[in-house]
């Protein structure tokens, strides 16, 4: 069974739908002793870090997710998943987890791209992924394929072999980051077509060991 | 860098297909879901339905359609039309719309902008507008006129002021279609797209008037449009989304090319 982790933070029943077109059973929750017993857990949501944090905090689902880490369970990090297990926030001066070593800052309103152009923030919508490393996640998942974002701020590792991947908006950011039994994307992949698809399948399967 | 996106657009009238040609003599093509589920394979980028269901009643039909997309297609989708409330909106978002837009509603009710995005994040709520060409006045300096009610009635609104208003008030992005270009596939109203674009700081969809694959070009570049509304020209089997991606790629616009 995968724990999809419900910390208030948002509509997961998009992620829940995507899984049962693959099959796979799951139950969205926010009781302790369900993330501790479930096999995999899944650690979506939208909103604010702070927010989330506190949320965690309030439910227990701070240690959850912290044991579990330890633990060697499969963990999928999802959007403000992948911004809440850094070590701290830009957004509210959250303190994060910190499963993985680094901070998550907010991007600049005044980045341009090559043409001299004004990016937005957010960065939503569709964006490609460099890729630096393999990993069983990604297997089957073409290297040219985009991702669908959606999000002001970005983590940024300080462990290079953490980063998985990069993407590009005003600068490269660490799009994917993946430590041991652990591997949070900053894109939704759950809205992300076929390859997101691809990624949520290989996540069912995998064991949580960085080579399959 | 991201991605121009290509948007098909759905118009649904109790549960079921239609597309309307300058919002008149609506005509029945089909089920909304296998179109859309078509689309998704197809390569499109995020599909917009309007419900056009004139009676509120039979809201819990749209409803329904919603759920049975967002189990089968797993690319962003917004829903608008006959949205009035900040719980109309709540309804759509749980039944899996990404986001959900608002077009008359807003006019009427400017704050139904900020509750919504106060209460599911800007990045949800897309701000629909129908706009009109009219002798530039004091009232109206850009000359583009907010319409409602399908074009029928003008409300004495400058297009720009509205949609920055609608900025500030915290609209996550723009749907902008012109009522003069809609339906004509003659193309879209690049001198409206761009006066809006280069204004404000969310993205701007462009809508009304596609054609060819070239007027989406035009849009995405001199129209400065961060996404690409369509309907008449793939829902009739013209063009594919496949031609119409290959084309823009081709000509240099960066566009998802694998799915």
């Amino acid at each position: 069974m995968i724990a999809i982790i419900d910390y208030e933070a948002g509509n997961l029943t998009s992620v829940q739908r995507a899984l049962s077109f693959l099959g796979q059973e799951s139950v969205i929750t926010s009781d302790f002793s369900e993330v501790m017993q479930a096999e995999k857990i899944i650690f979506p949501g939208v909103g604010a870090a702070g927010k989330a944090m506190f949320d965690l905090k309030r439910l227990g689902l701070d240690k959850a997710l912290t044991e579990s880490y330890g633990g060697g369970k499969p963990i999928l990090g999802i959007c403000i998943g992948t911004q809440v297990i850094m070590e701290w926030s830009e957004e509210n001066d959250a303190q994060c987890l910190g499963l993985i070593k680094g901070g998550v800052r907010r991007f600049h309103e005044e980045m341009v791209d090559r043409d001299g152009k004004r990016l937005k923030v957010p960065h939503m919508g569709w964006n490609g992924v460099a890729f630096k490393q393999d990993h069983p996640l990604f297997e089957g998942v073409a290297p040219e394929s985009e991702f669908y974002f959606v999000h002001s701020y970005y983590p940024m590792p300080e462990e290079s072999e953490a980063v998985l991947g990069e993407t590009d908006y005003g600068s490269r950011f660490a799009s994917v980051i993946a430590k041991e039994n652990l591997c949070a994307v900053q894109f939704h992949v759950e809205k992300s077509g076929r390859p997101g698809l691809r990624i949520l399948s290989n996540f069912c399967e995998w064991s949580g060991r960085d080579n399959a | 860098m991201l991605s121009k996106r290509i948007i098909p657009c759905l118009d649904v009238r109790d549960g079921k297909l239609t597309k309307g040609i300058k919002f008149k003599g609506n005509v029945d093509i089909g089920d909304p879901v296998e179109m859309a589920d078509f689309y998704y394979e197809e390569g499109a980028d995020e599909i917009v339905f309007y419900d056009i269901t004139a009676s509120h009643e039979k809201r819990d039909i749209m409803l329904e359609t919603v759920q049975r997309v967002a189990a089968k297609i797993f690319i962003p989708f917004s829903v608008g039309g006959g949205i009035r409330t900040v719980e109309d909106m709540r309804q759509v978002l749980l039944a899996g719309a990404e986001k959900v837009s608002v077009n008359s509603a807003a006019i009427r009710n400017p704050n139904i902008i900020s509750e919504g995005a106060k209460a599911f994040g800007n990045q949800c709520i897309v701000l629909g507008m129908d706009v009109k060409r009219v002798t530039p006045s004091d009232r109206i300096p850009t000359g583009y006129e907010m319409v409602i009610d399908g074009g029928r009635r003008p409300m004495g609104i400058d297009a720009l002021a509205w949609a920055q208003k609608a900025e500030r008030l915290g609209a996550g992005e723009i749907c902008l279609n012109s009522i003069d270009a809609d339906g004509s596939q003659e193309g879209y109203e690049l001198r409206l797209n761009k006066l809006i674009a280069s204004n404000v700081t969310i993205p701007v969809i462009a809508s009304g008037g596609a054609g060819v694959p070239e007027h989406l070009f035009e849009v995405l570049t001199q129209g400065h449009a961060d996404a690409a509304l369509i309907a008449s020209m793939t829902h009739y089997g013209t063009y594919t989304i496949k031609e119409i991606k290959s084309y823009l790629h081709d000509e240099g616009i960066k566009i998802r090319t694998t799915w």
